[in-house]
């Protein structure tokens, strides 16, 4: 896995993927639209996040159809919910060391 | 290099779009205490108005096998505080959405009126049901006891508070089955009191 120098995910650098990340950590899946809806950002923006977390496997796709038209449901990946607790986990280290120190 | 308040802002947005997206925080309190205004209003006007006590009819048919005509009367004045509570339930949650900037209809906004609508829909016919077979005197009860259950179901995808309130009003509908004679007051109290004191507390924690 890519850490950066304290621990967090170089993945996580965007803003939005760490959005992603959140929302899909408390639902078990979600549909394309819903997450558009939560994040209130653009298709093309949404989808090349969605593939870049695809690709660090930190997210799955189901692929189902209703009627005749497709309906793609994303999910988080074991993999990505121990990268996201990681990075959560880091993030609160690091301010808690800041205010002590 | 980011900066300490990035983090902590990073932590904050997190735990935020967590949150957001797993409950429906726009349920309205102020609709809660006017569903609970309505629903004493209801009471007394079934109670004084129309001089009938729900809890001690023993029969849904007068003498001549005619539907009891006051019990009619009763079925619509529960319809339309149903429909008058839900329409300003709904304008209100609205209102509150859109102060925060949020969207009224969204996922978490279906899931908990999904989860809400199956127990409410199977204990509505259940009344009807017990009505029409001649036991009208209990739908003060199970109206209290569904829709308690229909808010246990979805307090997981709304305000922790629900669940209290979900608690109580299943408690009293049991109660007012075994007290059915005073079925009205219990009614009364947890349509009523238990919402006008939820909505004020939700009003005041929250919505201020």
């Amino acid at each position: 896995m890519k850490l950066g120098i304290d621990g967090l995910h170089k993945a996580f650098e965007r803003k939005i993927r760490l959005a992603i990340m959140s929302v899909l950590a408390v639902n078990s899946t979600l549909d394309y639209n819903a997450l558009k809806e939560y994040l209130d950002i653009s298709d093309g923006n949404l989808a090349s996040h969605l593939k870049a977390l695809e690709k660090e496997e930190f997210i799955g796709i189901k692929k189902s159809f209703i009627g005749r038209k497709p309906h793609t449901r994303y999910f988080m990946t074991k993999r990505g919910k121990k990268a996201f607790d990681d990075h959560l986990k880091a993030l609160e280290e690091f301010v808690k060391a800041r205010k002590q120190g | 290099m980011k900066e300490e308040q990035d983090y902590i802002r990073d932590i904050a947005d997190m735990r935020s779009m967590m949150e957001r997206s797993s409950k429906y925080l726009s349920l309205s309190g102020l609709g809660a205490l006017m569903t609970g205004m309505y629903a004493l209003i209801a009471c007394f006007v079934a109670y004084k108005v129309f001089g009938i006590d729900p809890g001690t009819l023993t029969s849904s048919y007068t003498s001549d096998g005619a539907f009891e005509p006051t019990l009619l009367k009763v079925l619509f004045l529960a319809m339309a505080v149903l429909i008058v509570s839900l329409v300003t339930v709904f304008y209100l949650s609205y209102k509150k959405a859109t102060k925060k900037q949020e969207k009224f209809w969204n996922p978490t906004a279906k899931r908990v009126l999904l989860n809400m609508a199956l127990p409410l829909v199977a204990g509505g016919i259940l009344i009807l049901i017990l009505v029409a077979k001649g036991l009208p005197q209990y739908m003060a009860a199970l109206s209290l006891l569904f829709y308690g259950l229909a808010f246990f179901n979805a307090s997981k995808f709304t305000l922790d508070e629900v669940r209290s309130m979900a608690i109580i009003e299943m408690a009293l509908g049991l109660l007012s089955a075994w007290f059915v004679e005073y079925s009205l007051w219990f009614w009364a109290l947890g349509f009523g009191i238990v919402h006008i004191v939820y909505g004020i507390f939700i009003y005041y924690r929250y919505e201020r």
